[in-house]
């Protein structure tokens, strides 16, 4: 009788017990080293810095946010920093409402944002600084074309639906040189709403107002057509047809031919360096409080040595936090990721470009101002 | 578990008869055990209620500054009312749902009727195990699969369908490869739903009662006559539930659709069309990252309605089974 | 589930071939043919659709077996019509459908395992056997050819195990109030009322469950940075609850009236009936519904990126701290997409250790993950088969 009922007890459990074994398995296996600890308040010393601190946002920057968190946590072995890559907005509004310490953006926080923070940054407030500058390329696969120059007039006329094919006289006038097959051209855009469509569609407006008349928008504004999730999902779409045309940060083309973009009257490749001296080039923002560093991107820079279809994601941080602990350890983290080092340590993981040396120690200007409430 | 709840009762006591309702609910109100049992039932039958009315309020409450604006800007850059914004997605996610349901479910009862009664011994066992695994796939392999492996082989019989068949509204319009079309994603959904339907399928055909099955053969009826007349109408429940699961996940299903199909916002048929058709779950997915406290009431919203959808495909589903269970 | 307790029959059929001919007993205009005959009639519907697809010059093997097995359905059938008489004719199409069915359902079940499999076994089995599932992501960054999925492993375990901890019993227990309680009255409309709603529950998007999962426990806890991975398992309960309590119901109500009577009759208790007799019974069906729902959860993707966060080192810890686990971890390598490599080796800035870089690292990555959660299912699909068959009554069917 009873030995019945320890069984029908295991049975009850099911499949649970294997769960559980297999689990145990697991455990026993991998490195028991991980840091599960709350100890919040560990030995904050010197130069290092210890403690756990949580970031989520735009997904543009996971690979340099995967570089920044790995690297500091080497050099601070007692301090981990994670972060979610949820999205932008996601982001910030978690930000916002104290769910996380810091937040990583494709658009800098908005004046009503910045006026929402004092609860979350103890009566303070919340600043930007330009963490990640990536390159935009415009990617296509069109057998037999391996060199591809496009103005953006062209990109404009292809994405609105006005260019359908690749013989066009439009895009032979910028490829004098190059035979263009008579195939349709399939646009993909970005089903998702994401900070690189905004990006591509400000470029597009700022430099074609007249084939682009849709604005910058962070969701494609054209119904129909092919799209691709996330950049992997446009990139295989891309890489899956012929005649197919899209935007993606540059460092994710792969093996996809990238069009030259016309810059003043020349045919610029994307380069980190062109993009970054595109961020450099262009004005900041106005309006802004001293030490939030927002750039105004102009799109239509016509130096040659300058790619100004870019991407700037931004780190949202508050001035106070609530504890010396949680101060320390953002403006460490923060400091890290706008230093030389960490901005090559993300260029080598992410591909993307770094910061210029001016703008890195502007950034550094304003995180040193970050302090613990009272 | 249960089973160490209570303490054995003696087995001297009357036992209570199901058929009399009163006399039922006397006795087991007298035993310890059966008060707790009963009531732990009870209880979690309360809690999924519980459960279901906290969804609902969270939905609402979340989803209520969309409602109260119901005139607002989504990110497109036209501005449309809720109802404009929501319709299309509803439509998408149901057209989606039929049209795998359309195709999952006799094939389900199809390799259920196979598994149970067709295949030899040997092989019933590991063929049924085949179909449980890819009830394990994650949907974001189905979505890489899908992609990768499915769409491209599905553009020759796309095209042919368009080229032969096109005067079919469903099958009409421009089509082009790649072929993220509604087509593509709702063979995906079917492929998704199908071990779930055929494993609950097959459970129950496997129960038939044994008797009648032996009467009916012997008698001298065919295999298809025995499964017609006696293994078909003790499952019908069976079917309908498992379908009712299967269209469950379809309905909800995120991720597969979301790297399956280039969305679009219209009421099209054109089901081999790229760009005309969502659904509210991939809806959500794609948009919640970058959404506006605005644009996420809006989203969320989306997914009262789809709950409130579910409701209602529900009910005609139940009065359905109900009448013809009834004829 | 089912095969040893009920094992699958041929629905007491006797062995297929010419002795059919005994059972019919409808008169000599009814014989039964031998196999080849239907060979032969798959054969002459082969040729006919290979000369049809020759002449109409869209000659490809995929069309072949189409058209053929169609034409197999009309041939074969009318060939049976007239040599069998319409019953077995019917028989013979129906057959032939189920067979067709099952074949359909094959090809995505494995070319979906193949593409899985032939991704996926590379960096399982490279530079070590089973280094990827024991080591985890510390340190590794960009095209890093290294890393592995230790965390994520333990991670989806345990708040799956979370998740079925909180569903089976609920599920189980509702199930058992709809088959054994909902009789009468007042309760059998509750028990209408809570069917109808857990068929609603079961169209919850799953990104929803995420979103209720997260604002649960930011009310709860009062701190809206929360992720922990108990709430991954609750959110992922929202999901499975439906699952259980639907499929459970119904293998509760196929067990016959007749048991239960036999045990009211010798005096048992009911609530013990129930589980002596009505849950022993229906044992291998109710693990089959159990696995079921874990394998519809297992999978799932939104939810948990919502709540449970990501990490790269292990985490043990249910209720403390963010968790790695399967399905986020392929999504998000997935989303990385092609790598960049600057040079060729990547140093991992914690351990010191230099590695190679690959560009197609994180789709290896997350192909490999993919084939690992299909594994995990599939072991936990045979542990739950050896539990029914150790547990199961012999009924001797």
């Amino acid at each position: 009788m009873i030995a019945r009922k320890n069984k029908l007890a295991a049975v009850a459990a099911l499949g649970l017990t294997s769960v559980l074994a297999l689990s145990a398995c697991g455990g026993g296996a991998g490195t028991t080293s991980g840091g599960t600890g709350s100890d919040n308040g560990g030995s904050a010393s010197g130069t290092t810095v210890s403690g756990q601190l949580a970031g989520a946002g735009a997904s543009s920057a996971e690979s340099a946010q995967g570089a920044w968190t790995q690297n500091f946590t080497a050099l601070n072995p007692e301090a981990q920093v994670t972060y979610d890559a949820v999205g932008s907005g996601a982001g910030r509004e978690q930000f916002l409402n104290g769910g996380v310490k810091f937040a990583g953006t494709d658009s800098a926080l908005k004046d009503e944002e910045i006026a929402q923070s004092a609860t979350a940054c103890q009566g303070g407030s919340a600043f930007d600084v330009p963490i990640y500058i990536s390159p935009i390329a415009v990617v296509y696969k069109l057998d037999g074309v391996t060199d591809l120059q496009l103005s953006a007039p062209t990109i404009a006329g292809i994405f609105a639906g006005t260019i359908t094919n690749w013989n066009d006289p439009a895009i032979a006038a910028d490829n004098p040189s190059a035979t263009l097959p008579d195939l349709a051209i399939t646009p993909v855009h970005r089903q998702d709403s994401s900070g690189t469509t905004k990006n591509f569609t400000d470029y597009l407006s700022a430099n074609a107002p007249d084939a682009w008349t849709y604005g910058a928008v962070e969701e494609w504004p054209i119904q129909g057509g092919q799209s691709g999730d996330k950049t992997s999902g446009l990139i295989s779409v891309v890489e899956g047809g012929n005649g197919t045309i899209g935007y993606a940060d540059a460092s994710k083309a792969g093996n996809l031919g990238i069009a030259k973009l016309k810059v003043g009257d020349e045919y610029v490749e994307y380069t980190p360096e062109a993009a970054a001296k595109a961020v450099e080039d262009s004005p900041r923002a106005e309006g802004r409080a001293e030490g939030d560093i927002v750039i105004e991107l102009d799109r239509t820079l016509t130096d040659p040595t300058t790619y100004p279809l870019v991407l700037v994601s931004y780190l949202a941080v508050c001035d106070t936090y609530a504890d010396a602990d949680t101060a320390n350890l953002v403006k460490a983290y923060a400091s890290y990721i706008v230093s030389p080092e960490g901005q090559k340590a993300a260029a080598q993981a992410a591909g993307n470009a770094a910061l210029t040396d001016t703008l890195s120690a502007e950034a550094t200007a304003s995180i040193e101002k970050i302090k613990a409430a009272g | 578990m249960s089973s160490s709840v209570a303490t054995p009762s003696s087995p001297q006591q009357d036992p209570p008869a199901p058929a009399a309702p009163t006399t039922t609910a006397a006795r087991t109100a007298k035993r310890p055990g059966d008060v707790i049992f009963s009531g732990l039932s009870i209880g979690s039958g309360l809690l999924i209620f519980l459960t279901l009315a906290l969804v609902f309020i969270f939905l609402l409450i979340r989803s209520w500054p969309a409602i109260q604006t119901s005139r607002e800007l989504t990110g497109n850059a036209d501005a449309v009312s809720l109802v404009q914004y929501v319709a299309p997605l509803v439509y998408g996610t149901v057209l989606a749902a039929l049209l795998a349901l359309l195709m999952a479910v006799p094939i389900a009862v199809g390799i259920a009727l196979f598994i149970s009664h067709f295949a030899p011994r040997s092989l019933a066992t590991p063929l049924g195990f085949l179909i449980d695994l890819l009830a394990a796939v994650p949907s974001v392999v189905f979505g890489l699969w899908g992609g990768v492996w499915l769409v491209p082989r599905l553009e020759p019989l796309f095209f042919f369908l368009n080229e032969h068949l096109g005067w079919i509204p469903l099958f009409g319009g421009t089509v082009s490869a790649p072929m993220r079309n509604m087509a593509s994603a709702s063979v995906v959904l079917a492929v998704m739903i199908l071990p779930i339907i055929t494993a609950v399928t097959r459970e129950i055909f496997l129960q038939t009662p044994r008797l009648q099955e032996e009467a009916a053969l012997a008698l001298g009826a065919t295999r298809w006559e025995t499964i017609k007349t006696v293994v078909l109408p003790f499952g019908r429940s069976g079917v309908v539930s498992a379908s009712m699961l299967g269209l469950g996940r379809a309905l909800g299903e995120t991720m597969a659709v979301l790297m399956v199909l280039s969305p679009g916002e219209t009421f099209s048929l054109r089901i081999l069309q790229v760009g005309q058709h969502n659904t509210i779950a991939a809806n959500i997915a794609s948009h919640s990252a970058e959404a506006t406290p605005d644009v996420m009431a809006r989203l969320i919203f989306t997914g009262l309605v789809l709950f409130v959808f579910t409701f209602i495909i529900n009910a005609i589903a139940r009065a359905i089974v109900s009448r013809t269970t009834k004829s | 589930m089912t095969s040893t307790s009920a094992a699958p029959r041929d629905a007491g059929t006797p062995p297929r071939g010419g002795s059919h001919a005994l059972m019919t007993g409808s008169g000599a205009a009814e014989t039964r043919l031998p196999w080849w005959h239907l060979a032969m009639t798959a054969g002459i519907a082969l040729v006919v659709s290979a000369v049809i697809l020759l002449l109409l010059g869209v000659f490809s093997i995929p069309a072949l077996v189409l058209l053929g097995y169609v034409l197999h359905l009309i041939i074969g059938y009318t060939y049976s019509r007239v040599r069998e008489g319409r019953r077995w004719a019917m028989d013979r199409f129906v057959t032939l459908l189920v067979f067709g069915a099952f074949a359909v359902a094959m090809i995505p079940l494995f070319s979906l395992l193949w593409e899985v499999l032939s991704r996926g076994i590379h960096k399982l089995i490279t530079p070590a056997p089973l280094q990827f599932w024991t080591t985890d992501m510390a340190g590794v960054i960009g095209g890093m050819d290294a890393g592995g999925i230790s965390h994520a492993i333990v991670g989806t375990l345990l708040i799956t195990l979370g998740a079925t901890l909180i569903s089976v019993p609920i599920g189980l227990f509702t199930s058992i109030f709809l088959v054994e309680y909902a009789r009468y009255g007042w309760q059998k409309v509750l028990g209408r009322g809570i069917t109808f709603l857990v068929d609603v529950m079961t169209g919850i998007p799953s990104i929803v469950a995420g979103l209720f999962g997260l604002a649960l426990f930011i009310t709860i806890t009062k701190d809206p940075g929360i992720r922990i991975g108990f709430m991954g398992s609750v959110a992922l309960s929202v999901l499975m609850i439906p699952t259980v309590v639907r499929s459970s119901e119904e293998m509760l109500r196929l067990v016959p009236m007749e048991l239960r009577e036999a045990a009211y009759g010798l005096g048992v208790p009911k609530w013990l009936t129930i589980v002596r007799v009505v849950l022993r019974t229906a044992i291998a069906g109710l693990t089959t519904a159990v696995t079921l729902a874990i394998a519809r959860v297992i999978g799932e993707t939104a939810p948990l990126l919502l709540t449970v966060g990501s990490v790269p080192m292990l985490n043990t810890n249910l209720f403390s701290g963010r968790m790695q686990t399967l399905p986020t971890f392929i999504n998000s390598q997935y989303g990385a997409g092609n790598a960049v490599c600057n040079s060729d080796v990547m140093t991992n800035p914690i351990s010191g250790i230099d590695y190679a870089c690959s560009t197609s690292i994180n789709f290896d990555r997350a192909w490999a993950a993919a084939l690992t959660l299909i594994i995990i299912v599939m072991v936990l699909n045979i542990a739950a088969r050896l539990v029914s068959y150790f547990f199961s009554p012999k009924l001797g069917r």
